[in-house]
């Protein structure tokens, strides 16, 4: 920095002054070269929504640095983010640099979850540009002496009209300043039919890094003096009550290893501390704990059982028309259970973290979604003021939703408090597995009644699900983090959420009732919190499979049997173009004929609206089934899918192909194992997920509506995947299976029931 | 700990470590190659996946004494941003990475299966990585970038 930096306070100042942080924001002074061509543009401390500058800054050499409190998750956001700010502003993508996640320098988005990126923060990113080109159109008309109408600007460049010599670069126009005024809600934003960047397939800007081995992951951070720790686990694997306790730690059990530091204990939390990775990962496998535990869960038998029985909150979701008296008078009537497991992150790369605890002040490097959530979470850990908390964002493995990224960060901070030098903590494989938190298990009833001629003229919705949101900051401080459950034997707590989601029937049946049994947090069996799409996945494969059931039952296309409950456009357009592209045959069910030999195949659609307010996804599956085997292989999966203005086709294709494939992992696969003591599924042989060879075609449909907001598409993909291939199963072999996941054993038991019967009718 | 000189990426290092120790510690914290990734440490999911005498490896499952004496490729040795591998460029034309965290595994493991197939059919390709793991669903894309990297080298 030279020498008219002291005129701006640091970062630090700013943030010990506390209660004047907009000061920061309302400097009128021009920082001038500052804010030169070396880039070090200097950012202003904790950032406040309001303001432009926390959101946007031009340097002089005619880059902008946007400040994104929404983060890359590996899903290309940073890329679409880009996109639209860099087509806003009218300047080349290159000149877009983002910096993400930072407590010291971005604004506090909440969380990078929930298919919001694009939808919320993606809008407030654009509404930033818009108010900075206006200012800089402003600029240039006071500069150029002519009237804002008289200006154009391109890439990079404001020019009058006409005057090709009357003309600057952003950069020259704003000088090395701050913009110094807030965002402008109104500001006039560019009519979608001129967007140049937003709406192209631009490649993902990580990816060549990522090739060749130069991307840094957050597992690559090495800070100086940095040692490595590990944490040794109690018995009780991934419960929601944690309550096994240390009996006795023999230390003597890791004398002797090379570079061992110390053995760090608060509570049932015990970590150890080394110099070496290896020296870290050889001391937690020796160490000796001796622990009080005793088996406390249901066996996974009785599962679906404990659900139902489980203390629980009941809500009432919809209830329209009279359900209880339209069932009894409808000419046929169906039930049925669905039930879904608990499934986990498959994320490849466990969660690690590094902290930096001295002093008073803590420094996390993270993958977390939300550094300002766990920097409160943290800071209730520490004892630290939140302030004096930084939390820093870098990628990390592939997320889909709340795994063990914020808890790690408990971990290191943990650890380095105690050993008073920054700590590295790599969960290990089994870490992940057994102790992040797990989507829940759900249990849904259906219930629906057809009148003579086939019309639904009844149907209720049951589901028991626990929260899938007890991430940190959303109630819970250090409670949240799996590092105070264990230290201070707390559980963890949130707000009823996503349990509901798409539970609510979108088809126009009268007399329904959905209701939702909350069950509670300290009854979730398992650690529950948010697995991409929450409860919509198991829920639409209940509502799409009894919908399915009873388009059978009233011997009507099933394809036809949706279209006939629905009148939204985007709705209809939807299925329509998946059933297109699949070449759908109307058919009127009749049951196949099930033989023990043979391949059987099938095709099943699905449809949902993400949220019953987002993005519209229809999905249609093509499987063959082995009756001998239980084998399901997919063949071909079609989606179509309207998620309003599309940013960039080639990252929403490779979401909606990820969904697909986590999708049908998800169907057919993926099953936690758990006994009375804890899970049982700590690696990927006991928790298999798709492979190579199970991959099928998988074919994209993109409704593109650029004049309606974009809405999300890193979730909506992934709920209707499993009805679709159940319902599949179902066209194939007239088998309902209700339970998930799939997997052959369950199928081919299932078919084999059904052969039985089929022997046995005929 | 002892000394030991590994061979990597062409050229000659001097590591000090428990000879016990796994080689993919050694690879991350003593000599900084960050393409090899810790995914399980249990030879399950591939991430870790080097080159040792050109024929794939899982550097967490190999002790760093075993590879002594042996031709140790990374991620890194390759190619460059500037001149990537025609692997690596594959994988970048086609945009086959959502996280990118088991990228290296499969254009390692890529690598050294093309070598001894430069031909393959598509269901070869399957095989191949049949035992890599992805989590983001990135499968067909990869599949794309190697298929496509095969045309470029045959
Ligand atoms: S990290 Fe080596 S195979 Fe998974
Ligand atoms: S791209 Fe994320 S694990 Fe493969």
């Amino acid at each position: 920095m030279n020498a008219s930096a002291p005129s701006l306070p640091s970062r630090r100042q700013f943030l010990t002054r506390a209660g004047v942080l907009v000061v920061g924001f309302s400097l009128a002074a021009p920082v001038g070269d500052l804010l030169a061509a070396s880039e070090t543009l200097v950012d202003l401390g904790q950032p406040s929504a309001g303001e432009l500058d926390s959101w946007l800054a031009i340097t002089r050499d005619n880059r902008a640095r946007v400040y994104s409190g929404k983060v890359e998750l590996g899903t290309g956001v940073k890329t679409a983010l880009s996109q639209i700010v860099a087509d806003e502003l009218n300047l080349p993508m290159a000149n877009v640099e983002i910096i993400q996640g930072d407590t010291e320098r971005t604004p506090n988005q909440g969380y990078t979850a929930g298919s919001k990126t694009i939808q919320f923060g993606g809008a407030q990113l654009r509404k930033a540009a818009a108010t900075a080109h206006q200012a800089l159109i402003e600029i240039a008309a006071k500069q150029f002496s002519v009237s804002p109408a008289q200006l154009v600007s391109d890439r990079g460049v404001i020019r009058v009209k006409g005057r090709r010599s009357k003309q600057a670069t952003f950069g020259e126009l704003i000088g090395g300043r701050h913009f110094s005024r807030k965002v402008d809600a109104h500001a006039a934003l560019k009519n979608p039919d001129d967007y140049q960047i937003v709406g192209k397939p631009l490649p993902r800007v990580e990816m060549p890094q990522i090739a060749v081995g130069k991307f840094t992951y957050v597992q690559d951070v090495r800070v100086p003096g940095m040692l490595h720790g590990r944490v040794v686990r109690p018995p009780d694997t991934g419960a929601v009550k944690i309550d096994a306790t240390v009996e006795s730690i023999d230390e003597s059990s890791v004398n002797g290893i090379p570079g061992f530091v110390r053995v760090v204990r608060e509570g049932s939390f015990v970590g150890v501390v080394a110099e070496t990775e290896w020296a870290a990962i050889e001391a937690s496998r020796k160490l000796t704990v001796r622990w009080n535990s005793k088996p406390s869960l249901p066996d996974q038998d009785e599962l679906y059982e404990a659900l139902a029985k489980s203390p629980s909150d009941e809500k009432v979701v919809t209830n329209e028309g009279n359900f209880a008296t339209a069932l009894p008078q409808a000419a046929k009537s169906l039930a049925a259970e669905y039930r879904w497991p608990f499934q986990i992150h498959t994320s490849i790369g466990p969660s690690c973290a590094v902290a930096d605890v001295r002093d008073g002040r803590a420094t996390l490097w993270t993958a977390s979604q939300g550094v300002y959530q766990l920097r409160g979470a943290l800071a209730d850990l520490l004892g630290l003021r939140p302030e004096r908390v930084h939390v820093i964002f870098v990628e990390g493995s592939g997320c889909y939703g709340h795994n063990g990224a914020d808890d790690v960060a408990g971990d290191a901070a943990l650890l380095s408090q105690a050993v008073r030098s920054p700590v590295r903590v790599q969960w290990t494989r089994a870490d992940e597995h057994g102790w992040n938190p797990k989507g829940p298990a759900m249990l849904m009833r259906v219930k629906g009644g057809l009148d003579e001629k086939g019309k639904v003229v009844a149907w209720e919705y049951q589901v028991w699900t626990a929260t899938h949101v007890t991430r940190p900051g959303a109630i819970g401080q250090a409670r949240n983090l799996l590092a105070s459950q264990l230290a201070s034997r707390m559980t963890p707590t949130g707000p009823m959420l996503g349990g509901d989601r798409n539970a609510a029937t979108p088809y126009s049946f009268p007399n329904k009732r959905c209701v939702t049994h909350w069950i509670h947090t300290d009854d979730a069996i398992l650690r529950p919190s948010a697995l991409r799409g929450l409860g919509s996945f198991a829920n639409i494969f209940a509502n799409e499979s009894f919908v399915d059931e009873l388009a059978a039952a009233a011997g009507q296309d099933p394809v036809q049997f949706r279209l006939a409950y629905l009148s939204d456009p985007r709705a209809i357009n939807v299925i329509n173009a998946a059933a297109k592209q699949a070449r759908w045959k109307r058919r009127s069910w009749s049951a196949p004929k099930l033989t023990a030999d043979g391949v059987h195949t099938g095709r099943g659609i699905s449809y949902l609206r993400y949220e019953n307010q987002n993005t519209y996804v229809a999905t249609v599956a093509e499987v063959e089934v082995e009756p001998k085997t239980g084998t399901v292989r997919v063949k071909r999966v079609v989606v179509a899918h309207d998620c309003g203005l599309v940013i960039n086709p080639n990252g929403l294709k490779n979401q909606i192909e990820g969904a697909v494939l986590q999708g049908i992992s998800r169907t057919l696969k993926e099953e936690l194992k758990f006994n009375s003591m804890g899970i049982t599924s700590l690696d990927w042989m006991s928790y298999p997920i798709i492979t190579f060879p199970e991959v099928p075609e998988v074919e994209i449909v993109l409704l593109n509506h650029p004049h309606e907001p974009a809405v999300g598409a890193g979730e909506p993909a992934i709920a209707g995947v499993s009805a679709a291939l159940s319902n599949a199963v179902f066209n194939a072999t007239g088998a309902r299976i209700r339970t998930g996941p799939l997997t052959q054993e369950r199928v081919k038991s299932a078919l084999a029931a059904k052969v039985a019967s089929v022997r046995r009718t005929t | 700990m002892v000394r030991l000189e590994l061979n990597v990426n062409g050229r000659k290092r001097a590591v000090t470590a428990e000879p016990r120790s796994m080689l993919l510690y050694v690879l991350r914290n003593d000599l900084a190659l960050h393409g090899p990734r810790f995914g399980c440490g249990l030879g399950q999911c591939g991430a870790c996946t080097v080159l040792m005498d050109g024929a794939a490896a899982r550097s967490c499952v190999i002790p760093v004494s075993a590879g002594v004496g042996r031709s140790i490729v990374t991620l890194e040795g390759l190619g460059t941003l500037e001149h990537p591998h025609a692997i690596q460029k594959g994988f970048i034309d086609e945009q086959a990475a959502q996280c990118g965290y088991c990228t290296n595994g499969m254009i390692m493991t890529a690598k050294a299966f093309l070598d001894e197939n430069p031909h393959p059919t598509d269901e070869e390709i399957r095989q191949a990585l049949a035992k890599n793991l992805c989590g983001c669903g990135t499968h067909l894309r990869i599949l794309r970038a190697v298929k496509r990297a095969a045309k470029e080298m045959a």
